[in-house]
């Protein structure tokens, strides 16, 4: 039994990560430096919420593709998703691009599931070119999962705030000094029963947990290979209750954890617990990240994105939140097996 | 880990609500609400032709008019983040839940988006209003039938 566990021996690499982000993030973010481009407007000076959102993964793309010095034509495949109905701004992106196109969907952990389906393809030599990412835009998701926006209520400090931001990569077949992909697990949906939409983090901080271990038993790794392990957004809440899982099943410590939710807005507390969002991961993950094994920083990290799979109709009728883990590999130097 | 355990858990990690402080700063955002819808009914008794029973609906009216304003400038939002329950129970939370969702609606066009959705909110609002003031008048009336109470 495979139990998600993926391994690529062609060790297809990523040549290159655009990151896109709102104006609230160019103001707020610890990260804003190392996003490649920042709107002065949320809705990038377009009429709707929706068509800003469908802007910031546009420009993440081709910002991508002018790092690497590719043209639209060369890609093969075009793999993003994000939280509004229907995704209908990656939908609009990729009719915007022109690519072959899947629409992913594993909520915030899409920024990872896409990359490991582009992985896939780029492993099976179907593909040469491809681009996968994730993102979401405050309003947008804001308006789809919870109150108006000028709705006045009060938030707990569990609460999280959805990130006005993109994220791609340009992956394609191994190139030796550039950030690679060698191994990825793909979660379970996990379900501890937990019904409070303003605490994803103590809800998705059991399905990371699962997939960690999965990983790590699956493909004969320690937490100590990693320079860091690092989830997507689960807060201070979430990432402290990671933290106490991770010590209960038996890892001896958690000091090269990271989480991008808890770090995003440098813990300022009018974010509550942190970031969350499809951008969230992803803007970090493929700026910070990225940019700190390119320049050897880090020597192999281990990305595990995270999503609660609900539905404001699935929570208004009584169902509790399940959600779901993707991790994938990445490392530096490392020679691959073919 | 069973979900009974990580209940527990998860109690004893996240943070706790500061009740007390919540309860205050309620108390004092919903004072100051009430103590300026105060001072309009007095400048509507004072300064127009009005009593103290008639003068409700123009104060209801300015404070619904004030809360638009302070929504549709993005302030209601952080005097409800600060005060809680004291922002939302008077009229002007529920002038800000109407005016809210008629803002975000509007991109969907004026019949369907701002029409359609603008009691999203506070249509509960009204109804159960409407029926608890209908069940408590039937009371009422009841008992001022019996000479239980008068009007």
């Amino acid at each position: 039994m495979k139990n998600g566990i993926l391994t690529f021996n062609s060790m297809p690499s990523i040549h290159s990560a655009g990151v896109t982000a709102g104006p609230l993030e160019k103001k707020k973010s610890v990260f804003a430096q190392s996003f490649d481009k920042l709107y002065e407007d949320e809705r990038c000076d377009l009429p709707t919420n929706e068509d800003g959102h469908k802007q910031l993964m546009y420009d993440a793309v081709m910002v991508a593709l002018s790092k690497a010095k590719k043209d639209v034509e060369k890609i093969d495949f075009f793999l993003t998703g994000d939280l509004v109905n229907q995704m209908t701004p990656s939908n609009f992106t990729a009719q915007a691009l022109g690519i072959p196109y899947l629409g992913m969907f594993s909520a915030c952990a899409t920024s990872v599931s896409s990359m490991i389906t582009a992985a896939l393809l780029a492993e099976a030599k179907q593909a040469n070119w491809l681009i996968a990412g994730s993102s979401s835009q405050h309003n947008a998701v804001e308006r789809q999962f919870r109150y108006p926006l000028e709705y006045g209520t009060q938030k707990a400090a569990t609460a999280q705030w959805t990130v006005t931001a993109a994220g791609a990569v340009l992956i394609g077949q191994n190139k030796p000094g550039t950030p690679s992909i060698s191994c990825a697990t793909i979660g379970k949906v996990v379900d501890m029963g937990m019904t409070d939409p303003l605490n994803m983090g103590a809800a998705m901080a059991p399905a990371a947990m699962s997939t960690l271990s999965s990983h790590l038993n699956g493909h004969s790794k320690t937490v100590d290979d990693y320079d860091t392990i690092i989830t997507g957004d689960l807060g201070s809440s979430g990432f402290k209750l990671l933290k106490a899982l991770a010590n209960e099943q038996g890892l001896p410590h958690t000091k090269n954890f990271r989480d991008a939710g808890e770090e995003f807005y440098g813990m300022d507390p009018s974010f509550f617990a942190g970031a969350s969002g499809a951008g969230c991961s992803a803007a970090v993950f493929f700026s910070d990240v990225y940019q700190k094994l390119q320049k050897g920083e880090y020597q192999r990290v281990l990305l595990i994105a995270t999503g609660a799979l609900l539905s404001p109709l699935s929570y208004q009728q009584g169902d509790t939140i399940p959600c779901i883990a993707h991790a994938i590999e990445i490392s530096i130097n490392e020679v691959s097996m073919i | 880990m069973e979900q009974e355990k990580y209940a527990h858990l998860e109690k004893e990690l996240s943070p706790k609500p500061p009740i007390l402080k919540n309860v205050i700063k309620a108390f004092l955002v919903g004072g100051l609400i009430c103590l300026i819808g105060q001072f309009i009914a007095l400048f509507y008794i004072t300064f127009f032709d009005f009593t103290e029973r008639t003068a409700s609906n123009p104060t209801v009216a300015t404070m619904i008019f004030l809360s638009m304003l302070l929504t549709g400038f993005g302030l209601y939002k952080k005097i409800a983040q600060f005060g809680g329950a004291g922002a939302a129970v008077p009229i002007t939370g529920f002038g800000n839940a109407v005016v809210s969702s008629a803002i975000e609606h509007k991109s969907e066009g004026y019949v369907l988006g701002v029409g359609g959705n603008m009691f999203k909110l506070a249509g509960s609002v009204i109804l159960f209003g409407v029926f608890s003031a209908f069940v408590v008048a039937l009371i009422k009336t009841i008992l001022v039938k019996f000479g239980v109470v008068s009007w």
